[in-house]
């Protein structure tokens, strides 16, 4: 005869285990439900340093007097005007390393882009990017001709740029280049094939 | 030993081999690409191959013409343009657009998140999301969104010279080049179609031929004769009148637009010469304005008026007229040196600057803007270099010539420099740089003296062609 106490024990033990078994299926449910989810949400919004795409940079050499076409890989935002500012900053810190074949001050930057359809782009440079140029028509004019080339090659539809200094017109960059009127994308292409 | 040996050279000249056939790191060849026309924007697109297929990028493709919004997980990509929403999975033929089945002609691709269409699909695809139809030339690369192609007509004036007269529906903006009797305009932004023959021949002596083709994304008009063709635009760029053998006769008299006479704050000794002047040499800046800094003590200014005064002798005992800007510290705006040069009628205008950069000598022709408003018969005042840019180019590889001759470093190029695209005669600006001995060569009699021998050679050679003899 089994003491009435152990079947008692056994069967509170059963139930124990039957209960452990249901939270257990209950809990893996669970984690398949959560996977699932957090794999729907990845794409929802890219971070905010974006995914990192191909560009073509064109920098500038002052040595060689040309501009070289370079592929680099760069995280870009979603926004057109965004992206082109990141673009433009992204070649501007070419420059500002110590051994860049085309030097710019680290003060140098882009403080906005404005695309306006159709075809036309306004770059607004900060005063130190202008005030602390070096001055020459040749420095000047590679600097004009590598960002309106490398805008014009990552910016689908850009045709006609215009370059301002905080916001306003200016005569020339550092005494030479023209900043007072509208450049030409095909005409600076051009110039850059001769 | 000598087993090892012959595996060692075997290996080297295996090396040697694969690097003897890899491509050369130089220029890759014409770059492949789309060119999309429509009434938003006008623009070039890379091609891609991918397995035998070409491809463009859909984002790319849409963006400059309506919203777009993509999203991807790296296999499949949905986007919305406008109110029309597609997805797409990679590798798959098969695609849903604004809920209904779409069949790609090549699997659709994405690479870096970026999704990628075949070229050969754009046809029955664009008008998906556009809803309009689009007409896409794929062995030329050429898509017209809408009904934005500019037509093209021809006439030949068979006067002496004869010119042969393009007509366009819309203003067009080509890049144009010769070589001996050939003309040949590129359209590579402009919708440009075929005007009706790809080929026409004129019963003309002197201007024979024009044939139109397309190709990777640009429309070519070439135009054939038995004499050098020059250019020029009119009729606010809808006209392009092909005419044989350079002529700057129009030069004297053409008038420039502008609400002022800057040319009236010169002195009268500036242009006291006009009718015999041939040679107008600027040195550059002057006064308050210094230019470069080209050392703690030597401005860009000192340097450039002591080089015009010797271009000035070297031009003058080669029987030149010259008229120099300025000979003294004295300050002139851009406006009044361009506005002397053109009063004084001179055949040539040579700027002249100093660099500390670099070495040797730059020398650059106008880089003209996005021209101004026109004005009936008068040149908008930012491009009346336009005609007499072809001549201003063939004065800049003169002058490069001569230095060369005379072992100076020498590059021609274009920068956007004002006065050269103000002046209406040929017009350079000559940059230099030290030599070998740095930066007090800019200072030196004998490094300056060949640089001015050599330009005023360069001037002789040319001379026939600047229109105003001395």
């Amino acid at each position: 005869m089994i003491p009435r106490h152990l079947l008692i024990g056994v069967g509170a033990l059963l139930l124990l285990v039957v209960a452990m078994g249901i939270y257990v299926r209950h809990m893996r449910r669970r984690a398949g439900e959560m996977e699932s989810l957090a794999a729907n949400a990845l794409p929802v919004a890219p971070p905010a340093s974006g995914p990192t795409e191909t560009v073509t940079l064109y920098v500038a050499d002052d040595d060689a007097g040309t501009l070289r076409a370079r592929s680099a890989q760069i995280p870009l935002p979603g926004g057109r005007q965004q992206r082109a500012e990141e673009l433009l900053r992204a070649l501007l810190r070419i420059y500002q390393q110590p051994s860049a074949a085309h030097p710019l001050s680290p003060a140098s930057d882009i403080r906005s882009i404005y695309l306006v359809d159709p075809g036309a782009a306004v770059i607004d440079l900060n005063a130190a990017f202008a005030d602390q140029h070096r001055s020459g028509i040749l420095s000047e004019q590679l600097t004009v001709n590598s960002l309106v080339e490398t805008l014009a090659a990552n910016v689908p539809g850009v045709q006609r740029v215009n370059i301002l200094v905080e916001g306003k017109t200016r005569d020339t960059l550092a005494g030479h280049a023209d900043l007072s009127e509208t450049f030409d994308v095909t005409a600076i292409e051009q110039a850059g094939n001769q | 030993m000598p087993s090892t040996t012959n595996q060692i050279l075997a290996i080297l000249l295996a090396i040697v081999t694969l690097l003897s056939a890899a491509p050369s790191a130089g220029p890759s060849p014409e770059e492949e690409h789309i060119s999309i026309y429509s009434s938003a924007a006008t623009y070039t697109l890379p091609v891609l191959e991918r397995g035998g297929h070409e491809y463009v990028g859909l984002l790319e493709l849409l963006e400059p013409l309506g919203t777009v919004s993509t999203r991807t997980d790296g296999r499949r990509l949905s986007l919305r343009y406008n109110k029309v929403d597609a997805e797409f999975a990679a590798g798959k033929t098969r695609a849903k657009i604004h809920g209904h089945d779409f069949d790609f002609t090549a699997p659709f691709l994405i690479e870096n998140s970026r999704g990628l269409v075949p070229l050969n699909s754009l046809n029955t695809l664009l008008p998906r999301f556009l809803g309009t139809p689009v007409n896409f030339r794929e062995s030329a690369r050429r898509l017209f969104v809408g009904d934005v192609g500019i037509q093209t007509s021809f006439r030949l004036d068979a006067g002496n010279p004869p010119r042969l007269l393009l007509n366009f529906s819309a203003a067009v903006n080509p890049t144009i080049s010769t070589e001996p009797g050939k003309l040949r305009m590129v359209f590579k932004r402009d919708p440009v179609v075929s005007p009706g023959s790809q080929s026409i021949s004129f019963d003309n002596k002197i201007i024979t031929h024009a044939a139109y083709s397309e190709s990777n994304g640009d429309a070519v008009l070439e135009v054939t004769a038995n004499q050098p063709l020059m250019a020029s635009f009119s009729n606010d760029r809808k006209t392009i009148t092909v005419s044989a053998g350079p002529q700057i006769s129009a030069t004297p008299g053409a008038a420039v637009t502008r609400s002022q006479n800057p040319a009236q704050a010169l002195t009268a000794s500036s242009v006291a010469t006009t009718h015999r002047v041939l040679a107008v040499v600027d040195p550059a800046h002057g006064g308050q304005e210094r230019g470069a800094a080209l050392t703690d003590t030597l401005a860009e200014k000192d340097v450039t008026l002591g080089f015009a005064r010797l271009l000035r002798h070297e031009l003058e005992t080669r029987g030149f007229a010259v008229t120099l800007l300025r000979d003294a510290d004295t300050s002139s705006t851009l406006d009044q040196r361009a506005a002397a040069a053109n009063v004084a009628r001179a055949g040539i205008y040579i700027s002249l600057h100093a660099v500390s950069q670099g070495s040797g000598a730059k020398v650059y022709t106008a880089l003209l803007p996005v021209e101004g408003p026109s004005n009936g018969l008068f040149h908008p005042w930012n491009a009346a270099q336009a005609p007499a840019l072809p001549l201003s180019r063939i004065v800049s590889a003169a002058i490069v010539t001569e230095m060369q001759k005379k072992a100076f470093p020498v590059r021609a190029s274009s920068a956007s420099l004002r006065p050269l695209n103000n002046v209406l005669m040929p017009a350079v600006a000559v940059e230099l740089a030290p030599g070998a001995d740095g930066i007090a060569d800019l200072t030196s009699a004998n490094y300056q003296q060949r640089a001015a021998s050599a330009i005023a050679d360069a001037v002789v050679s040319v001379r026939d062609r600047l229109g105003v003899h001395p």
